[in-house]
Parts: structure tokens; sequence; C-alpha cells
């Protein structure tokens, strides 16, 4: 048997007004070559200018991944001919990038697992090139974006938590508002680092790299059919070569790019044009604070606290709008089970339907603690809520209002509502001894008679013990 | 009536009181530009029209050249190299912006030498250029046709840039002043890089009032540029009268011996003229004192200077690949492309710093070399802040001798007088500021001294340069070949 081990090299788009050297936008065009300035195109005597605010949303990355944050940050020169690489090197970061030595917390199968960061560094990315026949097209918009590079211990085993570690990372880069995470637009790319060893070997071993790997899926695919392909060379003796492969979707397997020995020397040095950068401690605290409770805690939180069930908090916890909102019911007096589930039936479902972010959402969380308080003080039943929320949704009318403007109410007296069962069995004289006869369910019948009857406001409950109580007496 | 050989302050008067116009004057320096072209080559463009801000500054509507590595929006930039021979830039310098905005007049872009690597002025791509003092000689580099047009009186100032001592050199062989201000002072946007961390904007002029004007409008914070320093809120031109008495000054030991004994005339009569330098300088009120400094560090700054510029030389100009700008290769894939490009592009000093920068930098190398050669640059720039602390500046023959004959020298390392040749880079290594005077004559060629001071003090540099100049009898002078 063979233990796979799997480090993840994550690079991630950052959201920024502009790029990360540079004036231009930082923005998604479909128009090549719209978003661009002379130090995107490296043109002679170009200097880079830092982004300020995209080292901000890095160090709260970093501090999102619990890292070290170095005194003074550094950029380094990683060199390389390519078309895409208009300066002929991109910058990054090598000797004090943004964060080291970190952790990220995720569950696997209900199990706890901590995923630990090596790095996290603030680089740039490339241009895109379209190739075609004979020629190919270069499209500078991508180049000289922020990208933010993280780079785990090879610390999983498993492609089940390689894919919970993207998924906990992507929510951290949303909580964060860091980036738009976006895989379908190029925004989150994976290198994959994959290695066998022998069950119970403490000795890791050779490693495989599967560059740039675009989205989840392929991860998972690219981690499954490499696992295959080394597995089959060493159960037949072999020996796996230290290599960079890279994924085909098409074909769901990986092919040798290159070999160690034809390995790139990046001859990485200091960046000269960009002085070491002093990270302020206080800064540091500023930045902390905006930090918000991130989707483990939550979940945590949610089962621990409140009782939810894992599937239903991971479900609240999914945007950080949708947790903030939950809470915030919470804040105005609800109880936490049933504001989630009304969040995750009625709600989610209205939000969907209309693909409506929660922030635009009409129902307020005190409309929605209004509503929950109607049921559970029996005003009426929690089928007519979920009518009442509908409704609210739709029209954009609070619960209370509609409730009043309908009318609608609960009968809840006995004696009221056992004057509007005896009208109905003075209406089915045989229904006594039908139910005599064996034919039971014509209880639900008669109480569906009765809440015809009532236009519904019948406590259904109520009502339903009445009959029962009524046809017993034969 | 000529006024290009005249010092600023003059042409400012000339221009307010009417006397001429900025269109004459601009007239004369392209046509003196014209004049010397075949002969001295120091230009690669010679503008044919004027454009001209509205300023009240000092320098408004006086002409001036800039060197041909300095992006210049709609005028070709070729960096007197092939690769770039097409290059016309899309933006301007923060240099040339400045000095637009002054209302200064571009005239012409001077010839240096390819890319800006190498001393002699000779390996540009139009053509080598001369010595106004004598044709037969170097003007040096790189930042050679700015000090040859200076030195001819076709312009009273001019841009260079300085890496190793690419103005102060040059400055040296043409009898003209040349100033290299403290790292950061002057915004380096816009400058085509050849080693970042050692590359300065500078000026050439005739005298040091002219320097410290040209400067006091270049200089200042850029938002362009990260390492440009904070404004000193400081006009130079208003200290350089400042009382010098008690300022102390230092020259090198290591650098002046056994050259008594030497059999090169030159570099003996050179010294000669420079310890009588000395003591006209004491009169003064300067105290001049003989330092010792480490011969190893010494000895170690010339191939610590190629291992960190060969470097980032490699890296900085891994944009020239005819792929986005400059002159487009031929072949079947990218990489062919772009190799041919750069086959053709460079002259082959060019490809050997190239080659030598990349080899510095790989991996199983860099601790040796390119760590290496920073730990010594630390070294050296630690033990000049230490004598920073006692003494003002440091006070150094330019060079060894006069500017060499075509042939005499090349590029390589030369065993001769080492420390003489390359203490300028001293300067670069530490970002100090540093201006080279003429000041005298041997064998009827200009010598210079070099006044190097701390970081930052700019102008008590150029306030000690100004009262020197005074004593040394060669302020204003123009060359033999321009009169």
């Amino acid at each position: 048997m063979y233990v796979p081990t799997i480090g993840l090299e994550v690079h991630c788009e950052l959201k920024t007004n502009t790029k990360n050297f540079s004036s231009a936008a930082n923005a998604y065009s479909e128009i090549p070559n719209s978003n661009l300035a002379t130090t995107d195109l490296g043109l002679p005597g170009i200097l880079p200018v830092i982004n300020e605010y995209g080292v901000k949303q890095s160090l709260k990355m970093a501090l999102a991944m619990h890292c070290e944050i170095p005194e003074f940050m550094t950029f380094e020169r990683k060199n390389y001919f390519y078309p895409d690489l208009p300066k002929g090197y991109q910058i990054t970061q090598f000797d004090q990038p943004v964060g080291v030595n970190g952790y990220i917390m995720i569950n696997v199968n209900g199990e706890d697992r901590k995923v630990l960061i090596h790095d996290t560094h603030l680089e740039e990315d490339t241009a895109s090139l379209d190739h075609y026949g004979n020629y190919s097209l270069i499209d500078y918009n991508r180049a000289g974006v922020p990208l933010l590079e993280t780079v785990t211990e090879p610390c999983m085993h498993s492609v089940e938590e390689a894919i919970a570690f993207l998924e906990a990372l992507r929510n951290i880069f949303l909580y964060c508002d860091a980036s738009e995470a976006r895989t379908d637009r190029g925004q989150m790319r994976c290198d994959v680092n994959v290695s066998l060893a022998q069950e119970g070997m403490q000795e890791l071993g050779t490693k495989v790299e599967i560059k740039n790997v675009n989205s989840f899926n392929n991860v998972k695919d690219a981690i499954i059919s490499e696992v295959r392909r080394q597995t089959e060379i060493l159960e037949s003796g072999g020996v796996i070569a230290q290599e960079t492969r890279r994924y085909d979707e098409n074909n769901m397997c990986t092919y040798s790019m290159r070999s160690k020995e034809d390995a790139i020397d990046y001859k990485y040095f200091k960046e000269p044009n960009i002085p070491p950068i002093r990270i302020k401690r206080d800064w540091i605290e500023e930045i902390q604070k905006e930090l918000p409770t991130f989707p483990y805690e939550r979940i945590t939180k949610y089962m621990e606290v409140y009782g939810l069930s894992r599937y239903d908090a991971t479900i609240l916890v999914k945007e950080k709008e949708m947790a903030e909102y939950f809470e915030k019911t919470l804040d105005e007096g609800a109880d936490p089970k049933a504001a989630s589930n009304w969040i995750t039936s009625v709600i989610l479902g209205h939000m969907n339907k209309y693909e409506i972010p929660i922030t635009k959402l009409f129902l307020t969380p005190k409309m929605l603690v209004e509503l929950i308080e109607l049921v559970t003080s029996g005003k009426i039943s929690s089928k007519q809520a979920k009518e009442v929320l509908h409704t609210s949704l739709e029209q954009e009318k609070s619960p209370l209002q509609l409730v009043e403007e309908l009318g609608i109410k609960q009968i809840e007296g006995d004696a009221e509502i056992t004057a509007i069962v005896n009208e109905v069995f003075a209406e089915n004289p045989n229904a006594k001894a039908e139910y005599q006869a064996g034919r039971t369910n014509i209880v639900d019948f008669l109480v569906g008679q009765v809440m015809k009857k009532t236009k519904g406001q019948a406590n259904p409950a109520m009502t339903r013990k009445i009959v029962q109580e009524e046809i017993q007496k034969g | 009536m000529s006024y290009m050989d005249k010092s600023i302050d003059d042409l400012r008067k000339a221009l307010d009181e009417r006397k001429v116009t900025s269109d004459a004057l601009f007239e004369e320096a392209t046509s003196l530009a014209k004049q010397y072209q075949s002969l001295y080559n120091s230009f690669v463009t010679i503008l044919d029209e004027k454009n001209e801000t509205e300023s009240n500054s000092i320098l408004s509507g006086i002409p001036y050249a800039l060197k041909d590595n300095i992006s210049t929006k709609d005028i070709l930039t070729t960096s007197s190299s092939n690769i770039l021979k097409n290059y016309v830039p899309v933006y301007n310098a923060t240099v040339y912006q400045k000095l637009e905005d002054a209302g200064a007049v571009l005239m012409g872009k001077t010839v240096l030498d390819e890319l800006a690597m190498g001393g002699t002025g000779t390996t540009g791509h139009t053509g080598i250029v001369k010595n106004p003092w004598d044709e037969s000689r170097q003007i040096g580099g790189s930042s050679a046709g700015s000090a040859a047009a200076v030195a001819l009186g076709i312009v009273p100032f001019a841009i260079g840039s300085d890496t190793g001592d690419s103005i102060r050199k040059p400055a040296a062989f043409g009898g003209v002043v040349g100033f290299k201000p403290t790292y950061g002072r002057v915004s380096r946007y816009g400058l085509f890089a050849f080693a970042s961390s050692l590359d300065h904007v500078g000026c050439f002029a005739r005298n040091v009032k002219d320097v410290a004007y040209v400067t006091d409008i270049i200089k200042g914070e850029d938002a362009h540029d990260m390492t440009s320093l904070p404004d000193d809120h400081k006009k130079y031109t208003d200290t350089l009268n400042n009382d010098i008495k008690g300022r102390k000054l230092f020259y090198i030991k290591e650098a002046m011996e056994d050259h008594e004994n030497s059999n090169d005339a030159e570099l003996k009569e050179t010294i000669h003229q420079f310890f009588q330098m000395i003591e006209k300088i004491k009169e003064l009120g300067f105290i001049v004192e003989e330092v010792s400094f480490p011969k190893e560090l010494l000895n170690a700054i010339y191939p610590t200077y190629m291992a960190i510029s060969c470097a980032e030389a490699t890296s900085n100009n891994a944009n020239l690949t005819g792929i986005h700008f400059g002159v487009r290769g031929e072949g079947n894939s990218i990489h062919d492309i772009m190799m041919d490009a750069r086959t053709k592009g460079f002259s082959e000093l060019i490809k050997r710093r190239f080659v030598l920068g990349s080899y510095i930098l790989q991996k199983e190398n860099q601790e040796k070399l390119f760590k290496n050669a920073q730990r010594i640059r630390h070294m050296i720039v630690d033990k000049m802040n230490t004598l920073f602390q006692e003494y003002d500046g440091m006070l150094m023959p330019a060079s060894g001798g006069i500017a060499p004959h075509f042939g005499e020298k090349t590029d390589q390392l030369s065993d001769r007088y080492l420390i003489l040749e390359n203490h300028l880079v001293i300067a670069n290594f530490g970002g100090f500021p540093s201006i080279t005077l003429p000041s005298g004559f041997v064998n009827n060629m200009p010598i210079a001294i070099n006044l190097t001071g701390r970081q930052f003090e700019d102008d008590i540099v150029l306030n000690m340069a100004y009262k020197m100049e005074n004593i040394t009898g060669c302020k204003d002078q123009i060359a033999k070949g321009g009169n």
C-alpha cells in the first residue's frame, strides 16, 4: 500500500483597483490590451510602484492563515525569457514574503485537520498568450495583476483533504474580500505536488509537480490520475522521476513537461527598485482587528453553541453575509434552529431563484424574528408562516403587515374548533361508520374540511386532535 | 555673437533683456551640433523643431541635451544600441518632464556607450565619440556625447547617467564639471536601467553654479520611483557661497602610493598637480589629510562593481527581446525570434557582460560571486561612512591620467593604477554625491579632481566644489575643438 503526500501552491488574483506595480486598472476585460500601463509592458526605464492596498490585503490573508509577518518585507526578481513576461522577470517574494509558517484548519468528513502553510507571497501575474496556427497573440490585461501565492507544506494525504483545503482557502479569500477567487476566470490556479511513500514509512517519496491546474475538479482528477500513475510504476518495481508534469483534462492524465535536469534556474535576486518595506506592528494590529470570524470558527460555534447540524452550519457560513444575517437574527432574539431552518430553506430558495444576494434581501433579520415569534406564540401556524414568508419576499412587505392585511390568524379556542368539527361531522354523516369500517384516512379528509372552512386558520394539530376524539366516540 | 559658450546666468540675462530669443538659441545650438557632428559624433538625434513650455524658471528658453538612454515621448531613444534603433518611447522620463516643465529646450539626444555599459564612448551603434580637445583621443563614457556637447560649447548643460563613473569620468576627460547627486535625489523613472542599485541621473555643465541650477530643477521625490528620496526642500544655488573654513577632506594614501617611481609620465604629472591643488585648496581654509584605506577593499572595487552591475544588467535588459518593442528577430519559435533579436541587436561587449551577469546570478554561483560582491560593497560603504564621521568629503584625482588614445584602453580590467581609475565607483556603491571638477592640464589635455561627500549632503558638496572652482582656473572652459 502506498500513501500519497500532497502539497499545493495556490495562485490567487487579488481584488484591487489597480495592478500590483502600476496604475493600470485591475479588472476583467474582454477587450485585449485595454488595461495596461507602460510599467506592465516592461518598456525601457519603467519602475515598479507597489500597490499599498494589495500589500494590506496580502497581510490580511497572511494573518487569516496565522502566518508570521516579517518586520521587513522584500521583493525579488524571478528571471526567465517568455513573451508573457514583458520585463523578462517577474517581481515576486522569496527571502521575506508577506507571511510564513502559518496554518489553516479544515474539516474532512467530520474530522478536523490542520494544513500547514509554508509561506504566502505577493507577486505579479503574467500576460496571457493565445496561440493560433503559425502565430500567437499577447494580451497584457493580466500582466501585473497582483497574485498571492500560498504554498502549503506537503502535509495532505488524500484528495478530500486537498479539496477541503482549497475550499477553505477560497472561503478565507472571500471572507477577507481579497479576491473573487473564481476559477472560471483563472483567478485561482494551482500547482499540485504529489509523492507516494510505502505505508508506515516516514520518508517521503520522489516529488512530482503538476503545473497550472485550473479548477478544483481538475485538481481532484489530476491527483487521482497521478497517484494511479505513480502506484503503477512503483508496483511494477519502477522508480519515480523527479519532474514537472501538466494535467490534460481531456484525457484525464498527466504528461511530462520537463525533468529535474531541465529545471529552470530563475536566478532570484533582490528587486533593487523596491526598498525593503517595513511592516509596522500597529498596522498589523489594525488589520488584525478588521479580520472577520472565519467559516471554520463559525461552524464550530454554530454546532457547539447553537446545536445546528454540520450540514446547516456549512450552508450558513458559505458566504460571510449569510452568516452575518443569521447572527443578526440571533441578536434580535431568534431561536437558532428556527432561524437556520427559515434561512436555509425558504430564504435561500428565494435568493437562488432570483439570483439576489442576501445583502439585497428585503426581509431584514428583525422581520424574520418577528415572523418566528408569530409562530412560537401560536398566532399563526408554521404552514401559514411559510406562505407569509414567501409573499413577504415576493411582494416586499413585512410579515407583520401581511398577517394584518390578509387577516391571517390561527383559531385556537377548543370550543371554536369543536363547533366547526361538529359542523363537518354533520355534513358527513357516514364518516364515523366508514372510520369504524377501517377507512382511517378519513380523518385527514375531515381535518382538511375544517381547514377549508376556516381558510387554514384553525390550528392543524388541535383540529386533528379534536377530530380524532370525536370520531372515536363512535 | 555666440551664446552657447556662455553660462546659465549670462544666458538668462540675455534672454530677459531680450538681446536674444530662445528660438535663436535653439538655432545656434542645433547648427553647432550639426557642424561638429561629422568630426565628434556627439548626437544620435539633433531635433529639427523646438518645443518650449511657458515657465519663469532660470532654465526657461535655454537649450540642453539629453543622453539617449532617457525616455522622451515621441522622440527616438536608442540607448545607442541596434536593438533599439527604431524605438520611440510613449512616455517621458521624470528628469525630462521636469526640464520641460521648467521651460528648458531639448535640442538633441546624445550618444552613449551601448546601453550605458562601457567607459570609452566607442561602442554606440552610431559610431565613436571623439574628444573635443584632441580627436585622436576618447572622451570616455558612457555619457560620451553629453560630455562632448558641453565641452564643445554646443549647450550650456547636458543630462547624463552614472552607474560606475559614467558622468564623472567623461567630465574629467572633457574638461567640464560632472555631478552625480545622492542616490534617489533625482528620479530614475525613464532612465533605461543598467544596474538599478548603482544607476544615477546627473548633469554636465561648465561651472558648479550651472550644475547647481540644473540639479535644483531635476531633483525631488517622485511617485514613480520608490527609491527616490523625500524632498530636502533646499535650493543648492543658495548655499554655494557658504563658508567652508574648517571643512575636512581626505584622500586615500594607497591610491597615490608607488606612483613616484612609475615610468608613466602622465600619471606622475597628474599626481604632482593633484598635490599642488591640495595646497591651494588648503589655502582656501579646507583641511586636507591623508588616510589609509584597506588595500584589499580598494583592489576589490572593480570586480565587485562588475559582478553587481553585470548581474543587474542581465536582468534589467531582459525586456529587450524585440517582441513588443525594438527590432524584431526572425525564427520559427518564440525563443528563436527572441534569440535572433538579441544576437543581432547587441554588440559583443554587451553579450559578454550579459553572459557574465547570468553566470554570476546562477544558483550555484550566487553565494560566491553575487552575494560576496554585495558584502564587499557594504564593507566599502561602511568604511566610507566611518571616514565621513570625521571628514566632510573625499578628494581624489578623477583619473590617473588624461583621456586615452583610441585603441589604447579597453573595457577590460587593467592592473595599471587600478585604484585611481576605479575609485569613482565608491560613490555609486554608497549613493554618495560626487562631483568632478576640471583642475588643470597634462600634455594639453584636461585633468580633474573629484570630490565625494556624505549621503544626502548634495548642498555641501556643491558648496565646497564652488569654492574650489575659483582656484582651478578651469571654470567655463571650452575645448579646443569648440573654439
